[in-house]
C-alpha cells in the first residue's frame, strides 16, 4: 500500500494467563481510512482492538509480546503515558455508556480530565464534538439534562461525541452499532462515513454488510488469527484463502 | 509529570495512607485491650464471686449470665425472626402489607438500644413486676436481634436459585415441605452468618441489659433461675467504672474487656470455619 | 387435607403471625416510650424543654437543651472524621488495594464491629482522655474524644456501605472513562464517586443515626455534665448518656422520670427520621 499508516502492528501474541488468544498478528492501520476487523463469535478481533489503546492493561493476566507502533514508537514500551495514549486513541464500546451526567458534562469530561478549565473553549468544544457526531441539532437545547433520558442510537453518538472531544488520532469502535436499531444504525453508518476525514478509524464488526459498506480496509479474524487483510472491495469480491470466502458467503459463522 | 498523573500519585498516597490508618488504629485497639486485661484473667478471676466493696472479685457469674441470657434471647428471636424472613422472601405479594412489615422491620433495627432498655423496662421490670431479671433481659436482647434476624433470612433465601423451587414443587412437594427440605438448608450459610452477627452483639450488649436485667447478680452460683438478677460481662465493666465503689474496678474492668474481645474474635474464627466448609462442600 | 396440606396451612398462618410480629413490637415501642415521654409536658413547658440550658430537675428546671446539643456536636464530629476516612478506605479496598490487603480489612472491620461498646468506652476513658487533658488541654472528657471514638464505632458502616456502592458501579462507565485517557483517580472522583453517591449518602445517614444513638461508649468519655458544649475538651452531656447516668435514681411516674423519657422518645424519632431519609435517597438515586 502506498498509504500513510497510522499503526503498524507485528507479530502480535495476546495471552491471557496461559490461555493465547491471539497468534502473530500483523497489519497495518492506515491513515484516513476506515479498517474493519470481521470474524465470528470468539475469534479475538474485539481483544485485538483492545491491545491498541491497551485497555487490555485492565485485564490481570493479559500479556502482549510483539510490537504495536504508533508513529513509530511501540505503544507498550515501558516508558509510555499509557494515558496519554488513551488521549491520541478513542474507544467507542458496544454498549452506550454515557455516564449519569447532563449531555454537556458528559462531552465535557474529557477536556476537563486533561485541563481544560475555559467554558468559553469547553462550550466550543461540546458544540463541535455533537456536530462531529450529527447529534447536535437533537440535543443543543438539552444540553443540562441527563444523558440518561436519550435514546440508544443517540446514546451511542454521544459517546462518539465524547471521544472526539479530546480529539484524537484515532478512533476504535467496537460493534457500535450492534446494540442499536436499524436506523440509528445507519445514522452512526453515515457519521463514521464522514468522521473518515478527519481521523483514522478501526472498527469491529459482525454485521459483514455492514463492513462491506462502510469499509476501506478489511481484516479477517479466525480463532485468534489473522487469515486475511487487503481492500475492502477485493477482499469481499475476489478473497485469497478459503476460509475467508466460506466465511463471507455465509457457510459458517 | 503531568499535572493530571501527579494528582493521581498523591491520591494513590493518601488512599494507602488511608487503608493502613485503619489497620493501625485496629491493631493499637486489640493490643491496649489485649495488653492491659490478658494478665487479668486466671481461673480464680473467671469463676469466683464478685466483691461489693473489696478489691479480688470475680466475674464467674457475669459470665454465666452473658451466655444464659445470649442463648435465651437467640432461642425468642430465632423462629420469630427467621419465620418473618422466609414470609418476606416466600409469601409476601408487593403490596401495602409488605411495604408496612418492610418498613418496620427497617424502623425496629434504627431503634437505640437505650430505648429497646427504657422498653423493655417498662414492659418487663414495672410492667409485669418482674423487677430485674434474666427473663427481661432476654426479652428485651431478643428485640435486637429480630430486625437483623429477618433481614438476614430474607436475602439468604431470596439468594436460593429458583430452579430449586421448581425442581422441588415439580416433584410434587407443597411449599413448606419445598422451603423446610430444599430452601432452608441452602440458606443456612446465610443465616448462620446473621447469628453470628446478632449473638456478637448481643454478648457485648450494655444499655438494654442494664434496665431489664439489672447491675447485680443472684447470691446462688450458677443460679439458672429465669427471675434471678442478670449482671452481664459488658454490664459489669460499665458498672464497675461507673460506681467506682471496688478499689480494682480498673483491673476488672480491663479483665473483663480482654475477655470480650476475646470471646468475640473466637466467635469469628471460630464460626467462619465450618461455614467455610459448609460453603465449599455445597457449591459446584 | 393431607397431612402435608395441613403443616403447610400451619406454616402460612405461623410465619405470617411471625412477619406482623415485628410491626407490633415497633408499634408498641412508640406507643409505650412516647405516651411515657409526652406525660412530660403535662408538668413542664414544651418551649422550656427544648430551648433551656438550664437543667436541674430537683430544682424544677427541666432545659434539655444541653442534650440536644451534645449528641448534635457529638455526632458531627463522629461523621468530619469517620465519613472521609471510611470513604477513603472503602475507595482503597474497592479499586487500589492488593487483594491480601483488601481480605485484611474486611476482617478488620468485622472485628471493630464486634468489639462492645462499653468496650470503646473504656479505652476511651483510660487512654484518650488522659491523653487529651494533656496535650490540648482542657478536662479531656467532652464532644472531641467522644466523636473520635463514635467515629471508629461507626467506620465499618461507612466502609462497608461505601465498598459495596463502588462495586457495584458499572465497569463499563469505569471503562468510558479510561478510555478518554483519564487517570485511574480521575475516574474514581469525576465518574464511579458521583455514580454510587446515592447508596454512600445512605451509608453517612446509616452511620449518623448510629452515633446519635449510641449510649455507653459516648457516656464514658463525654463527661456528664449537664452544660451546653463551651468547647471541644469540655465535659458535657448527650442525650443517652443523660438519660443512662439518671435513668436510675428518678422515680417512676415523676416529671423527671418523664422527662428522661421524652429525651428517649427524642432519640427514637431522630431514628425513625434518618430511616426515612435513608430511604428516600436511595430511591432518588434509582430513579436517575
Amino acid at each position: 500500500m502506498s498509504e500513510q499508516m497510522r499503526m503498524t502492528v507485528e507479530n502480535v501474541d495476546l495471552y491471557y494467563g496461559n490461555f493465547r488468544a491471539l497468534r502473530s498478528i500483523t497489519l497495518n492501520i492506515p491513515a484516513n481510512r476506515v479498517t474493519a476487523l470481521i470474524g465470528p463469535s470468539g475469534c479475538g478481533k474485539s481483544s485485538f482492538l483492545r491491545c491498541l489503546n491497551r485497555m487490555n492493561d485492565l485485564v490481570p493476566g493479559a500479556r502482549v509480546s510483539g510490537s504495536i507502533l504508533m508513529d513509530g514508537e511501540d505503544i507498550y514500551a515501558p516508558h509510555v503515558d499509557v494515558v496519554l495514549l488513551r488521549k491520541r486513541i478513542g474507544m467507542v464500546f458496544q454498549r452506550p455508556n454515557p455516564f449519569p451526567m447532563s449531555i454537556y458534562d458528559n462531552i465535557a469530561y474529557g477536556p476537563r480530565i486533561h485541563g481544560e478549565k475555559r467554558k468559553a473553549v469547553l462550550d466550543e468544544l461540546v458544540e463541535s464534538s455533537l456536530r462531529g457526531a450529527a447529534l447536535w441539532e437533537e440535543v443543543k437545547d438539552r444540553l443540562s439534562k441527563s444523558a440518561l433520558g436519550l435514546s440508544g442510537g443517540q446514546q451511542q453518538r454521544l459517546c462518539i461525541a465524547r471521544s472526539l472531544a479530546v480529539k484524537p488520532e484515532l478512533l476504535l469502535m467496537d460493534e457500535p452499532a450492534s446494540a442499536l436499531d436499524p436506523i440509528s444504525t445507519a445514522k452512526v453508518e453515515d457519521l463514521i462515513r464522514e468522521l473518515r476525514e478527519n481521523y483514522s478509524i478501526v472498527i469491529v464488526t459482525h454485521n459483514m454488510q455492514q463492513a462491506a459498506r462502510i469499509s476501506d480496509y478489511t481484516a479477517f479474524f479466525l480463532s485468534g488469527e489473522l487469515v486475511e487483510y487487503g481492500p475492502t472491495g477485493t477482499m469481499f469480491t475476489n478473497p485469497r484463502d478459503q476460509r475467508t470466502e466460506d466465511y463471507i458467503t455465509g457457510r459458517f459463522g | 509529570m503531568t499535572r493530571q498523573r501527579m494528582g493521581d500519585r498523591i491520591a494513590t498516597a493518601l488512599l494507602w495512607a488511608a487503608g493502613i490508618l485503619i489497620l493501625v488504629i485496629l491493631a493499637a485497639f486489640l493490643i491496649r485491650i489485649l495488653g492491659q486485661g490478658l494478665p487479668v484473667l486466671d481461673w480464680n478471676f473467671l469463676t469466683s464471686k464478685p466483691r461489693a466493696m473489696a478489691a479480688g472479685g470475680g466475674i464467674g457469674p457475669q459470665l454465666f449470665n452473658t451466655f444464659y441470657i445470649t442463648a435465651l434471647s437467640l432461642l425468642i428471636s430465632l423462629p420469630i425472626g427467621v419465620g418473618a424472613g422466609i414470609y418476606m422472601a416466600e409469601y409476601a405479594k408487593p403490596g401495602r402489607l409488605t411495604e408496612l412489615i418492610r418498613l418496620s422491620t427497617e424502623a425496629l433495627a434504627s431503634v437505640p438500644s437505650i430505648v429497646l432498655g427504657l422498653f423493655g423496662m417498662i414492659l418487663f421490670v414495672n410492667g409485669m413486676g418482674w423487677g430485674f431479671t434474666i427473663a427481661g433481659g432476654a426479652l428485651a436482647l431478643s428485640l435486637l436481634n429480630l430486625p437483623v434476624l429477618v433481614r438476614v433470612t430474607e436475602e439468604a433465601v431470596r439468594a436460593v436459585p429458583q430452579s430449586y423451587r421448581e425442581a422441588s414443587l415439580g416433584l410434587g412437594a407443597t411449599r413448606w415441605q419445598t422451603i423446610a427440605k430444599v430452601i432452608l438448608p441452602s440458606a443456612l450459610p446465610g443465616i448462620l452468618t446473621g447469628v453470628t452477627l446478632v449473638a456478637g452483639r448481643a454478648i457485648g450488649e450494655t444499655a438494654i441489659l442494664i434496665y431489664t436485667a439489672g447491675v447485680t447478680v443472684s447470691r446462688h452460683f450458677p443460679d439458672p433461675s429465669l427471675m434471678a438478677a442478670g449482671e452481664t460481662l459488658a454490664v459489669r465493666i460499665w458498672a464497675v467504672k461507673s460506681e467506682g465503689l471496688v478499689p480494682d474496678a480498673d483491673r476488672i474492668a480491663a479483665g473483663t474487656s480482654a475477655l470480650l474481645v476475646l470471646v468475640v474474635l473466637v466467635f469469628n474464627f471460630l464460626l467462619a470455619a465450618p461455614l467455610y466448609w459448609y460453603r465449599s462442600r455445597n457449591s459446584r | 387435607m393431607n397431612r402435608a396440606r395441613f403443616s403447610d396451612r400451619i406454616a402460612l398462618y405461623l410465619l405470617t403471625f411471625s412477619a406482623i410480629t415485628v410491626s407490633l413490637v415497633i408499634a408498641a415501642i412508640l406507643v409505650f416510650v412516647g405516651k411515657e415521654g409526652l406525660l412530660t409536658f403535662l408538668d413542664v413547658n414544651p418551649i422550656e424543654f427544648f430551648f433551656s440550658p438550664d437543667w436541674n430537675p430537683p430544682a424544677g428546671r427541666f432545659g434539655a437543651l444541653p442534650f440536644f446539643v451534645g449528641s448534635v456536636a457529638a455526632t458531627a464530629i463522629a461523621l468530619l472524621i469517620g465519613a472521609p476516612l471510611g470513604l477513603a478506605g472503602a475507595i482503597f479496598m474497592a479499586k487500589i488495594s492488593p487483594g491480601s490487603m483488601r481480605t485484611a480489612m474486611r476482617q478488620a472491620s468485622n472485628l471493630f464491629v464486634g468489639i462492645p461498646s462499653v468496650v470503646y468506652g473504656y479505652i476511651g476513658m483510660t487512654t484518650l482522655v488522659p491523653w487529651v487533658r494533656d496535650n490540648l488541654g482542657g478536662q479531656g472528657f467532652g464532644v472531641l474524644v467522644a466523636g473520635v471514638i463514635l467515629a471508629i464505632m461507626v467506620l465499618p458502616t461507612i466502609l462497608g456501605v461505601s465498598e459495596d456502592a463502588i462495586r457495584s458501579v458499572d465497569v463499563a462507565l469505569e471503562e468510558g472513562s479510561l478510555g478518554l485517557g483519564a487517570t485511574r483517580w480521575q475516574t474514581i472522583w469525576g465518574v464511579i464517586l458521583p455514580a454510587a453517591r446515592p447508596r454512600i449518602l445512605a451509608g453517612v445517614i446509616l452511620a449518623f443515626a448510629r452515633a446519635f444513638g449510641e449510649t455507653t461508649a459516648v457516656q464514658m468519655v463525654i463527661g456528664n455534665s449537664p452544660t451546653v458544649v463551651r468547647s471541644l475538651t469540655a465535659g458535657t452531656s448527650t442525650l443517652t448518656s443523660q438519660i443512662i447516668m439518671e435513668m436510675g435514681q428518678t422515680p417512676p411516674g415523676s416529671p423527671w422520670n418523664r422527662a428522661l423519657f421524652m429525651m428517649a422518645f427524642g432519640l427514637l424519632v431522630v431514628s425513625l427520621i434518618m430511616i426515612l431519609l435513608v430511604r428516600w435517597v436511595s430511591n432518588r438515586g434509582v430513579a436517575k
